[in-house]
Order: C-alpha cells, then sequence, then structure tokens
C-alpha cells in the first residue's frame, strides 16, 4: 500500500465474478469421476481462488516488499507444518 | 522524519470519540498504514497456522479413513454449501468495496457497504444455523447424541468431529468480524475515516478475506471431495 494505489472497483467485481465461476467449476468438477484427480481439480481450484483473494482483494500486489514477504513467509510456515507432518504419517507404513 | 507532520492538525473528529487518527509514535499517515497492513499480516500469518493445524489433522484424518469421510461427507448438503460459498465471496466483494469507499474518501458508501457486509455474513451464519440444527436432528453432533447405522461410526463421528471443529472457529472468526464492523460502522459515520487515515478500515478488510479464504477451502474438503464415488 506504500504507492498509495487504489484497486478500482471493476477489479474487485471482476474478481468476484471469477471466484463465482470457479465456485461453480469446482462443484461441478466433483460429481464427475476423475479418479485420483478429484482431489487436486478441487485444491487446484480452492488454491486459485485463494490467491485472487489475496493479490486483488487483499492489495498484495500492490503491497510493500516486506509485507510480501510476511505474506509469503506466512505460508511457507504452513507448507512446512504440511510437509513435515505428512512425512510422517505417509512414511509410516514403510516400516512394515 | 524529525517534523511534525501537517496532517496531525486535520483529524476529523473530536479525540472523544476515538478517531483513529495518527498515534503519536508513527512520523507520518503513510508510516502508520504500513506499519498496520504490516502487522495485520503478520496476524493473519499466525491464522493460518492457527487453522493450519486443523488441516494438517484433516488431511491426516482423511487419508488414513478415506471410505468413513466419504460416507460423512455426504450427509452434508451441497446446496446450503455452495449458497453460502457465495454469499461469502460476495460480502468479501462488498467488504472490498468498503475500503475502496475508505481510500476515495466516501463516508457513507463506507458505511453502506460494510452494513451489507455484515448482513450477508448475517445469512451465511443463519444458512449455518440450519445446517448444525439438521445435523443435530440426524444424531450427527460428536458425543452422546451420535448415532450412525453400519460399521465405520467412530470414524464417521471424527469426520463430525472436525467439521464442527473447523466450521465453528470460522462461524466464531465471522461473529468477531461482525462485532468489530458495527463498531467501524459507527465510528465511520462519524467521519474518522479520511483517504489518508483508513487504515483500521484495511486491516478489517484484510481479517474478513482472511475468513473467506478459510471458507475456500473448507468448503471442498468438507462438502466435495469424495462425491465422485459412485
Amino acid at each position: 500500500m506504500s504507492d498509495h494505489h487504489v484497486t478500482g472497483v471493476g477489479s474487485y467485481v471482476l474478481v468476484f465474478l471469477a471466484l463465482m465461476v470457479l465456485t461453480a467449476a469446482t462443484v461441478a468438477a466433483a460429481f464427475i469421476d476423475l479418479g485420483a484427480f478429484n482431489d487436486l481439480v478441487a485444491l487446484l481450484i480452492a488454491f486459485t481462488k485463494a490467491a485472487l483473494v489475496v493479490t486483488i482483494f487483499m492489495g498484495v500486489r500492490h503491497a510493500s516488499r516486506m509485507a510480501k514477504i510476511t505474506v509469503v513467509a506466512g505460508f511457507l510456515w504452513l507448507a512446512i507444518l504440511f510437509g513435515i507432518t505428512l512425512t510422517d504419517y505417509f512414511s509410516r507404513g514403510f516400516l512394515g | 522524519m524529525s517534523t511534525a507532520p501537517p496532517e496531525a492538525q486535520t483529524q476529523p473528529v473530536s479525540s472523544k470519540l476515538r478517531p483513529w487518527g495518527k498515534q503519536h509514535h508513527f512520523d507520518s499517515f503513510d508510516q502508520q498504514q504500513e506499519a498496520s497492513y504490516f502487522g495485520m499480516w503478520l496476524f493473519l500469518a499466525q491464522e493460518v497456522m492457527f487453522f493450519g493445524g486443523l488441516f494438517t489433522a484433516y488431511i491426516v484424518y482423511r487419508t488414513e479413513h478415506t471410505f468413513a469421510f466419504t460416507l460423512g461427507s455426504r450427509e452434508l448438503d451441497v446446496q446450503l454449501g455452495v449458497i453460502n460459498t457465495a454469499v461469502l465471496i460476495g460480502s468479501s466483494l462488498t467488504m472490498a468495496l468498503a475500503v475502496w469507499a475508505a481510500q476515495t474518501g466516501r463516508r457513507k458508501a463506507i458505511v453502506a457497504f460494510m452494513i451489507l457486509t455484515i448482513l450477508l455474513g448475517g445469512v451465511f451464519l443463519g444458512i449455518k444455523t440450519v445446517e448444525y440444527s439438521a445435523k443435530w436432528e440426524h444424531h450427527l453432533v460428536p458425543g452422546p447424541n451420535f448415532h450412525w447405522e453400519g460399521s465405520q461410526g467412530n470414524r464417521v463421528e471424527m469426520f463430525f468431529n472436525l467439521y464442527f471443529v473447523m466450521t465453528g472457529l470460522h462461524a466464531l472468526h465471522m461473529i468477531i468480524g461482525m462485532v468489530i464492523m458495527a463498531v467501524a460502522c459507527w465510528w465511520a459515520w462519524r467521519g474518522a475515516f479520511t483517504p489518508e487515515n483508513h487504515n483500521f478500515i484495511e486491516g478489517l478488510g484484510l481479517y474478513w478475506h482472511f475468513v473467506d479464504i478459510v471458507w475456500i477451502f473448507l468448503f471442498p474438503l468438507l462438502y466435495l471431495l469424495g462425491r465422485n464415488v459412485g
């Protein structure tokens, strides 16, 4: 927000419409049998929606570098939480 | 850095009304704005980890008991879930527009968009209440009232444990946001926020959008996964 960028109403409405379309897409995809890909499609759409909200609605696109690093760090720590926990659980079977 | 900024004299409302003007420890509104945005994101990073623990638990249990979690998930009402997703995305739009109104100095629009946001939040919570009471009537609330015909009962109960804790904490976040928003409406009406001094509304927006993001993940994970299996 350091450069005083004001996101216009048009951009917000566009993001809103995109989020609605993606919601419809994730519901439609859920009822089609894609095998193991169902989970992947649902997560990809969810991450896309989250990215839209973070960059436009939350204004991170025009935020200062320090704020951007903070955002990325937040999700990096989440990835570490998921990564290390799941590495443990999913590898337990390896020992027989 | 050293001279007092001229903006300090142009605070819109008397100090009695808690104007959220420039705090004395900031050199300028710019610096205050930047600190507020950064600080709010630090808080949200913590919130990401807070919900992250629950998402981790969900992933671990669902991976080990996929079938039972599918059975549990199918007890949820997809239609109500979709409507609530749309309502919450709509409330994110109105919140974003409230921040826009604050940035462009539209006093009444700030109040109007925040009231809309609160109303949409109320619709979401109302639908959630309908869903919760249906789960109670169907004996799907974990505890002594829980009853499941057939096998996998304990595991389905675990699904509903996670369902109620995750959606419950999400709803709690919404209630807190709506209460703060109602107070901010009052301040906004009294003219507390100006284009140079709107970091409170902006922070509130960040919080509300974060709550939206949590739901963006909760909805497919709880309502949709497993619907593809015949």
